[in-house]
């Protein structure tokens, strides 16, 4: 089963003009309206968040929004444009989220994420970390996950608050208390319904579906199928000239997995020889197979670095076949390097000069894309005392800089993500522990080390502007070793709270 | 003379065999302690590379698999190449490998989200044969994973450790199931090294080669890696007094 997000933007076309006009855009508080014609009534067709406080709708007379609110910003609507911008908007989809992104217009967008959410963390992070990055941008939006693009599309407008996961299957649960307008039917066919007194969709899927298709037409039939996911619902992906794009059509449609595993490597080929006359290196390619039943399939592969090594990229492609559900068979096969860079040719260090060391980039890429490059780093310094803000992560594959931490104090193999609170007995100001409980075991401390005083960073949070820890490096009678430390200096009361805590374990 | 043309067959029958056996078993690399004692245990005179190595700790070390994450870190750093660091659990602090000679420039870290994406990592790990060592922490390792573990390492002559480390103490007991790792070793640790002022020493522990394949078992009393990744022997005639170390070096003078 697919699984589609829909990214609904509430108000796409005043946030749009907004970030357009920049500085000289209307402040945020200012009620602002976009009006446009209707034959030969001029109406409002798009508010924004203060003009909906404000009671206005879209649908009004301009005239009537203008004696509604006094101060209300007018300026003209461009639907066009509109669009034109959430086609580019799903084209930077495209490259950042899934390899199946269309444009939902007027406002939304949808794409298919079916095997990609791992890659960002899975589904709940991978919304929130879209919604997120809208609003970073100015754009107000809500996304919801399901397994259908009805389903997902309603949630998104009705149920995301302001994100939301449908769990697989349970598509026409959620939908069911939804009112009909969120079936995407004509507003005609909605307005029929309600003067016959239906009101959700769950008292329409009640109902004989003949007499209800004799009134309104096949197309609210075709919609409740669409969103419980009975008929399938394909999302024609976005595409454009820019993109280096091979494809081949087959005569006669293909499923074995070998046949599709010959056919990409011989797509491979052709779209690195693409690549070569431009100059590029893929860093993301996508690999869609059309279905005989009109849907998709696809196989999204990221690198670390830009390559156009074929065998790389076929391996990487390859290794995924096994997620792809042929059904009926495979029509079209086509490869697209989504994500290309310039790729620079550069000598072969000869082994007579010095040892070359050896390229990881290639397991680099197979690991990221099984587990997600998120979780593939390095540790790199930070200039913090603070033991948890001392270590940052960085990309795998960035250049080394030789760059390590200062050795004088010794620092444990673990260190506990929070530190725990420990019952000791301890002399202040300046003496370690005699003996302490953690996790219920009472332990005699034999030697110490310490203390390590570690000063709060005010620069970063107000409250640490005196806030002070004193570490120690305690042993045990069996001869264990921990990294324990107490809040505060030992004299002044407002350094800290004086409790002792746990941070880490030596080895 | 017959025993000669009898020996010359059986001698290369043997090479047959061993190479029908895949590994080459005579020519196999291996990387010393260099602390004697310890490598004259292990055939060919230290730690097999291109092989599977299990790790566990002794007492709460099961659990928190300190003084076994930072052995490993010792053996890791006097490798050549990056290093692959496979977890499921994230509370490795870097600054301390980096004190026993595994600098962050070296380390590339994976975070499986189970056990089973675990060992393909480790296992694509071993197969790429770029890697100086691949590190993973595990809490079940099966005969079949590692068999699977010690065939990638053989087929490309990275070293693989396998650091045991599992939730709860009674968990511990999986360590005496068989595997087909070439050496297993459980670090424990001691009371460190005495000071002649107040302080914690360098870190001692009790080091049990408890299988060796073509081997015995053995324990040792090590102290833990130094700024190099190097275990040593504590000499506690150094550490026990410097006064008298000092006095003998002026008789002796």
């Amino acid at each position: 089963m697919p699984r589609v997000v829909s990214l609904f933007l509430p108000m796409w076309s005043t946030d749009r003009l907004r970030r357009r006009l920049g500085d000289a855009a209307p402040p945020p508080e200012t009620p602002l309206v976009l009006i446009g014609r209707q034959q030969r009534r001029r109406l409002v067709l798009a508010v924004d968040q203060a003009a909906r406080a404000a009671g206005l709708r879209i649908g009004m007379p301009a005239t009537k929004a203008q004696a509604l609110v006094t101060g209300l910003v007018v300026m003209d609507a461009d639907p066009a444009a509109d669009t034109e911008a959430l086609e580019r908007l799903a084209l930077w989809a495209l490259q950042r989220y899934a390899p199946i992104v269309a444009a939902d217009p007027p406002d939304s967008l949808v794409i298919d994420t079916t095997g990609a959410d791992h890659l960002h963390g899975g589904e709940e992070l991978m919304l929130s970390g879209m919604v997120n990055r809208f609003f970073a941008s100015g754009i107000a939006a809500r996304a919801a996950v399901a397994d259908t693009w009805g389903a997902a599309h309603a949630s998104a407008r009705f149920r995301a608050n302001p994100t939301l996961v449908v769990p697989p299957g349970t598509q026409a649960d959620v939908i069911r208390d939804l009112p009909i307008a969120a079936l995407r039917v004509d507003p005609a066919i909605v307005d029929g319904l309600r003067v016959l007194g239906f009101n959700t969709v769950g008292e329409l899927t009640s109902q004989p579906r003949a007499p209800l298709a004799l009134r309104f037409g096949p197309e609210l039939g075709r919609r409740l199928d669409q969103a419980m996911g009975r008929i399938a619902e394909p999302i024609d992906p976005v595409r454009t000239p820019e993109l280096v794009e091979v494809r081949r059509a087959f005569g006669e449609p293909i499923a074995a997995a070998e046949t599709i595993a010959r056919y990409t490597a011989k797509l491979v080929d052709q779209l690195c020889h693409a690549l070569e006359e431009k100059g590029l290196g893929a860093r993301r390619v996508d690999l869609l197979f059309h279905r005989v039943d009109s849907s998709y399939q696809a196989i999204r592969a990221g690198t670390a670095t830009p390559i156009r090594d074929v065998k790389r990229l076929t391996r990487l492609l390859t290794d995924r076949i096994e997620t792809i559900e042929p059904g009926f068979g495979i029509e079209i096969m086509s490869l697209t390097a989504t994500h290309a860079e310039p790729l620079v040719a550069r000598q072969v260090i000869s082994s007579l000069v010095e040892e070359p060391e050896a390229d990881v980039s290639g397991l680099i890429d197979i690991l990221g894309n099984r587990i997600g490059e998120r979780r593939l780093y390095r540790f790199a310094p930070v200039a913090s005392d603070v033991p948890e803000r001392s270590v940052t992560r960085v990309a795998p594959m960035t250049p080394d800089n030789g760059e390590t931490w200062p050795d004088h104090w010794a620092r444990p193999a673990r260190l506990l993500l929070h530190p725990e609170p420990i019952e000791t007995m301890a002399l202040l100001p300046d003496h370690p522990p005699v003996s302490f409980t953690w996790r219920g075991t009472r332990r005699r401390v034999k030697r110490a080390d310490g203390p390590e005083r570690v000063f709060g960073e005010w620069w970063k949070r107000d409250a640490e502007l005196v806030a002070v820890r004193d570490y120690f490096q305690i042993e045990d009678d069996a001869g264990e070793r921990y990294w324990i430390f107490r809040a505060g200096d030992g004299e002044h009361s407002e350094t800290g709270s004086h409790k002792w805590f746990l941070h880490g374990i030596f080895g | 003379m017959r025993d000669r043309a009898v020996n010359t067959i059986i001698a290369e029958l043997r090479e047959r065999i061993e190479r029908l056996e895949g590994g080459v078993v005579r020519g196999r690399a291996t990387l010393p302690f260099a602390v004697p004692a310890i490598d004259r245990r292990l055939p060919g005179g230290g730690l097999a590379l291109g092989a599977l190595h299990e790790v566990a700790g002794g007492g709460n070390g099961a659990i928190d698999g300190a003084a076994a994450a930072l052995f490993a870190a010792g053996i890791a750093a006097r490798t050549k190449g990056k290093v692959l660091w496979c977890v499921t659990r994230p509370d490795l602090f870097a600054p301390a490998l980096a004190q026993v000679g595994l600098l962050p420039g070296r380390v590339i870290y994976v975070e499986a989200g189970d056990e089973k994406a675990l060992l393909s990592c480790i296992e694509e790990g071993l197969r790429h044969g770029g890697l100086g060592a691949v590190v993973g922490e595990l809490a079940r390792l099966s005969i079949t994973a590692s068999r699977r573990l010690q065939l990638a390492a053989e087929s490309s002559g990275t070293i693989g450790i396998a650091i045991r480390r599992w939730r709860r103490q009674t968990e511990a007991s999986d360590f005496g199931q068989p595997t087909a790792s070439v050496t297993r070793w459980r670090v424990s640790v001691l009371p460190s090294s005495p000071l002649p002022v107040p302080g914690v020493g360098r870190a001692r522990w009790l080091l049990e080669l408890i299988r060796c394949r073509a081997g015995e078992s053995a324990d040792f009393e090590v102290e833990a890696p130094d700024a190099k990744g190097r275990i040593a022997l504590p000499s506690d005639v150094v550490h026990g007094s410097p006064q008298t170390e000092i006095g003998r070096r002026r008789a002796s003078a």
